[in-house]
């Protein structure tokens, strides 16, 4: 469990980094806490490791009324103890608490997480929820890209080439809205046997207009559903959040592996989806009353 | 008095060094030497073409690469059978390095040595083995067909059948009023120990001499192995057992391919050379242990008493036999449990698969047993509507049946017959603790809550401390401090302070000046090892006898000094006296140089021993007949048969019906270990037990697929319970002594593992009503169970209510 030799270069600039990663074989560096080990186990054997952590401007979390930006060296423990973050999108600091364990949320990144993109992984089911974007910087210069567009498969995204991710956009909880975030896993801490991200948007009438869901651990890249048809017009009492979850089982298409066969992550999916709308639309009706 | 420590739930002397990182394990060892590192077969059962090591000769800083081909005299042969049985009729072990074929994924097939372990294993990449795949037999049903075989002379796949029988059980389970049958699984788990195997070598080359620091069980006889292996004289040999990260038996297998590897490889090369186990090679390289198939038959009486028990086993060894049939003989012999069972028959085939080998962790047996006896508790409960305490109280043997033989032969080869023991006493603190009675009310209000509630109980007798023998040496030197040493090993379990909670009491001395040396074949050349919950119970009697010796003849020199006789002196505080008589004393550090007579006065204290210093006795030499000089003791304890340790677990598990999580909210435990020498220790071993129990029982499983292939060998996947998943444990105490040793003591390493995996699987049936007849058991596998329409009902429980 020892890696193949690989360089290492700790760069200061941007640009610097940009043109160390058009070299054949180089990689960024963020937290390491997914790439070390794909390295010691010798499962990747990149020529070189691009750390990135001295590169200055990465490492604020800018709140504004639109939503959240996190730079690529923010970790996640903390967004999770961010509040102004939280009163702006309160699914990040809900999400984060259940990415890992405090050592590993104490240097892994929510960026690299989501350069990684492990379906597995909560924040880019909560990107894609939020329908957020992130900032991709190659030497050509930087642009945004929409979190549809980024995620192509399983630890795959549309990025190739020279890039560094550096940072993500997460929109504003929208007015009258409330979410909510759960997971089971085997153990506390473990990667999630199926998680549920929810937002659940009311009316000024405190009718339901807008129900969406995303899953963790439930298919290959990100999804979104939409789930409103359930429970549309409903106010948060009357609604049938379990009519929701038995949708949500009809339009997820999970895998089985060692710890949780196809069938029983699509019963959690259901059983999460009908918990966290529940608690979604409660907390949506206590902003809008 | 301060120094009688024995009982006294003292803190472990050891934690402070090895939980701020100074403990001193094999990888702390000798930096600067050669690395070794494997390559390891990729597949489970193949046949080797070809290996091809050019490409990895031009790595810069390799320094040696080992095949099969390098080995010569008794390291060409295969691996000792360590514990042959006549009915191990097919045994098998493989070679330190494969010969032709290899019989698991994991098993070494190159060694090579380079200068560090980076290096080493560039180079293991670039050694081309090629292979032709031989048909794979993995789990016991495949291995009992026997379409395929593991060993082509072993066509059966069968190494060994044990059979034992108290009676005619045809005849008495046909006389029986009732009878059930019933067939259930255990899967596969592994010790997991924090600190993987690890050898260091060094060979000296000025006097042809060897030390090895191992990560071992068993020190004086991975010393014999590698002397007997590598044809060196035993003196050339030393063996350390260093600080050891845990074992819980798979250290106790030796020795090791690596151990005998490493050190051949520093003779050849006359450099130092060390080699960690990396997790990946533990998990596919070392021991798992528990996987059976069990069909019982179970005849009883209308009262729930079991009239007759057939026991038809199947047990996966794994692809060799090394430690023998050391597991089913311990299933089959601990089944019985805590009940008189008038007759027994047990047949348990041990069967070969193309597996990581298979022997003892924590338990070595006793939780299948367990689980087998327990659950068939359960299903008699269940068919006559008893509670199932009350079935089991009905089945217990009674106080004064002890000596309770069962007529059956355990595992060291001598009679299971049960020294002492209060069952019922047990039982009856357990359901006290539990409040097995108030089960009813309790799941009323968690189905208030939306969950299902269970309660399981689990009863377990555990052979304890079996022989041959450990030893103790036991010094006081004149500084005053007092060397203790045992050649038994130690991996965490708290012995540096339970033997000198030994010594300070026999001999009256202060803790503090008490060392003790455990595995270190320099200090102590004889022993068997740690297993079996033995170290208390054998090396703590033979210190004990040792500090009795160092006493007797502290005694007898100080009443010379002293002109008092023997009977009037105690030893306290480290200081000789009078009883009574103040300032009629010498400290024991004294009578420690007075013991030793000198010519030469080395320092101030010696010159109290030397010629001319007092009034000599002319007429006698200085050193009697018979006598020998120093304050020193050695002594061995070797017991006649094990002794027997008991207890009694119950677990309430809450199950969520929407997504079947399991959760273990109370886990209650009375245990029975004798003598208890530190109750603070003692519960240490039961919590680390149940932890693993709770592993056994819902988390862990070796995940083999068809192929062979171990689909979860990392800790992402292998799933050990975190804190997070081990409920509080309650434990509650009952010292029934053993008749047997001097210390009255019984074995307490092992005792929490046992029952988890019954008493999990009997509360999770509480809970949902579904017959649990596999374990471990996921949420995914409860659903299924659930809602499979075919799956056995299990009658509601009449939990607490006396019939
Ligand atoms: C035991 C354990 C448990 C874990 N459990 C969870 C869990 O429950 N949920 C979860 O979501 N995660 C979990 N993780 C992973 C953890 O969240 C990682 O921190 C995260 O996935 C990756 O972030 P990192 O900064 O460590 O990235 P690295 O490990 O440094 O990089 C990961 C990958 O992303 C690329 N990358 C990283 N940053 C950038 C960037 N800015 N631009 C371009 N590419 C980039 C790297 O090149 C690499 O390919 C766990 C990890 C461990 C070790």
């Amino acid at each position: 469990m020892k890696p193949a030799p690989f360089g290492y270069a700790d760069p200061t600039s941007l640009d610097e980094a940009l043109t160390l990663l058009t070299e054949d074989g180089a990689k960024v560096l963020a937290g390491g806490q997914s790439l070390l080990p794909l390295l010691s186990m010798r499962l990747a054997s990149p020529a070189t490791l691009v750390d990135i952590n001295k590169v200055p401007g990465l490492d604020t979390v800018a709140v504004s009324g639109d939503g959240v930006r996190v730079g690529a060296l923010v970790r996640h423990a903390q967004l999770l103890h961010h509040p102004e973050a939280a009163r702006v999108q309160p699914l990040l600091a809900r999400a984060t608490a259940n990415v890992a364990h405090p050592a590993i949320r104490n240097r892994g990144t929510t960026v690299g997480s989501i350069a990684h993109a492990d379906p597995s992984g909560e924040m880019t089911s909560v990107l894609a929820l939020t329908g957020g974007s992130v900032t991709v910087a190659t030497p050509e210069g930087s642009s945004a890209v929409d979190w549809a567009d980024f995620f192509v498969g399983p630890l795959e995204t549309s990025v190739h080439g020279p890039a560094v991710v550096t940072d993500a956009f997460f929109p504003a909880l929208p007015p009258r809205s409330g979410t909510a975030f759960e997971e089971v896993s085997r153990r506390k801490g473990d990667y999630a046997v199926c998680g549920a991200g929810v937002t659940v948007t009311l009316d000024d009438d405190s009718r339901v207009v807008s129900a969406r869901a995303a899953y963790i651990s439930v298919g290959l890249v990100p999804e979104v559903h939409d789930l409103t048809e359930a429970v549309h017009g409903r106010t948060v009492d009357q609604a049938d959040w379990a009519a929701a979850g038995d949708l949500a089982r009809t339009l997820v298409d999970p895998d089985g592996d060692l710890h949780a066969s196809a069938d029983y992550r699509r019963l959690l999916v259901g059983v999460l989806t009908e918990r966290t709308l529940a608690r979604a639309g409660a907390e949506a009706a206590g902003r809008t009353a | 008095m301060t120094t009688k420590l024995f009982g006294e739930p003292v803190r472990r002397r050891e934690d402070l060094r090895l939980i701020t990182g100074r403990g001193r394990y094999t990888d702390d060892i000798g930096h600067g030497a050669l690395a070794a590192a494997f390559v390891r077969s990729p597949y489970a059962h193949a046949r080797i073409l070809d290996i091809d090591v050019d490409a990895a000769l031009d790595v810069e800083g390799v320094v040696a690469v080992y095949t099969y081909e390098d080995l010569y005299g008794p390291m060409a042969e295969p691996l000792p059978v360590l514990i042959p049985h006549p009915q191990l009729t097919a045994p098998r072990t493989g070679y330190p390095l494969a010969r032709d074929v290899v019989q698991h994924v994991g098993e070494a097939v190159v060694m090579v040595v380079a200068t560090d372990r980076y290096v080493a294993e560039d180079v293991c990449d670039r050694i081309a083995v090629s292979y032709e795949e031989l048909p794979v037999v993995v789990g016991v049903d495949a291995a009992r067909e026997a379409v395929h075989s593991v060993h082509s002379d072993v066509p059966d796949n069968v190494a060994a059948r044990h059979h034992q029988e108290t009676g005619d059980v045809e005849a008495a389970l046909a006389a029986s009023a009732h009878t059930l049958s019933f067939t259930q699984y255990i899967e596969r788990s592994a010790c997991m120990p924090m600190e993987g195997k690890g050898v260091h070598a060094v060979w000296n080359h000025d006097d042809s001499s060897l030390r090895v620091h191992t990560s071992t069980q068993a020190s004086t006889s991975v010393r014999a192995a590698i002397a007997a292996k590598l044809q060196l004289s035993l003196e050339k040999v030393e063996v350390v057992a260093p600080d050891v990260g845990g074992g819980f038996g798979v250290k106790i297998v030796h020795p090791w391919p690596e151990e005998l590897l490493v050190p051949m490889a520093a003779m050849a090369l006359g450099q130092p050379v060390h080699w960690a186990e990396d997790r990946r090679e533990h998990f596919i390289s070392s021991a798992h242990e528990r996987e059976q198939r069990q069909e019982i038959t179970v005849g009883y009486d209308d009262e729930g008493r079991v009239t007759a028990l057939d026991v038809r086993g199947w047990h996966d060894n794994g692809a060799y036999t090394p430690y023998g049939i050391i597991v089913p003989i311990v299933t089959a012999t601990q089944l019985v449990g805590p009940y008189a069972i008038p007759v027994y028959r047990v047949r348990i085939d041990s069967v070969y698969t193309n597996t990581v080998i298979v022997t003892p962790y924590r338990g070595a047996g006793r939780p299948q047993g367990c689980y087998a006896m327990e659950r068939t508790m359960d299903r008699i409960a269940q068919d006559l509507g008893l509670d199932r305490a009350e079935v089991r109280r009905r089945n217990l043997i009674q106080p004064d049946q002890f000596p309770y033989d069962h007529h059956l032969t355990f595992q060291d080869g001598r009679p299971v017959i049960y020294d002492s023991g209060n069952y019922e006493g047990l039982l009856d603190k357990l359901v006290a603790l539990v409040g097995w009675d108030r089960a009813e009310e309790r799941r009323a209000e968690a189905a208030a809550r939306g969950k299902q509630l269970g309660i399981g109980m689990a009863m377990y007798v555990e052979g304890t401390g079996p022989g041959p023998y450990e030893g103790g040496h036991v010094q006081v030197l004149g500084s005053g401090k007092v060397l203790v040493s045992t050649g038994l090993t130690s991996q965490g379990q708290g012995h540096e302070t339970a033997f000198a909670q030994i010594v300070a009491s026999e001999l009256g001395v202060p803790i503090e000046d008490i060392e003790v040396v455990t595995g270190d074949t320099r200090r102590f050349g004889y022993a068997v090892g740690t297993f079996a919950s033995r170290a208390a119970v054998m090396s703590g009697n033979a210190i004990a006898l040792a500090a009795r010796g160092v006493r007797a003849k502290a005694l007898r020199i100080a009443a010379d000094v002293l002109e008092a006789d023997v009977d009037d002196l105690e030893i306290d505080e480290g200081v000789v006296q009078v009883k009574g008589t103040p300032g009629a004393s010498i400290p024991l550090r004294t009578v420690a140089v007075l013991s030793n007579p000198l010519r030469y006065a080395f320092d101030e204290a010696a010159r109290q021993a030397t010629q001319f210093a007092g009034p000599g006795d002319d007429s006698k030499p200085p050193v009697a007949v018979g006598d020998a000089p120093g304050l020193e003791h050695v002594d061995y304890y070797s017991p006649i048969r094990s002794t027997f340790a008991s207890g009694a677990h119950a677990a309430v598990v809450e199950i969520d019906p929407t997504t079947w999580e399991i959760d273990v909210v109370d886990y209650a435990v009375v245990h029975d270990c004798g003598n208890i020498v530190n109750p603070m220790i003692v519960e240490g071993q039961v919590h680390g037990g149940v932890a693993q129990g709770v592993g056994g029982a819902l988390y862990e499983r070796m995940a083999y697929d068809a192929d062979g292939q171990l689909q979860n060998a990392s800790f992402m996947d292998f799933l050990m319970p975190y804190a997070s998943e081990v409920p509080d444990v309650v434990i509650d105490h009952q010292e029934t002594p053993s008749p047997l040793n001097p210390l009255g003591l019984k074995g307490a390493g092992e005792a929490g593992v046992i029952p988890g995996t019954a008493c999990i699987a009997s509360a999770i049936e509480d809970a949902v009503g579904r017959r649990i007849a596999a374990m471990p058991i996921s949420p995914t596998e409860l659903y299924d169970l659930v809602r499979n329409p075919d799956a056995e009902r299990v009658p509601a429980a009449t939990t607490g209510v006396p019939a």
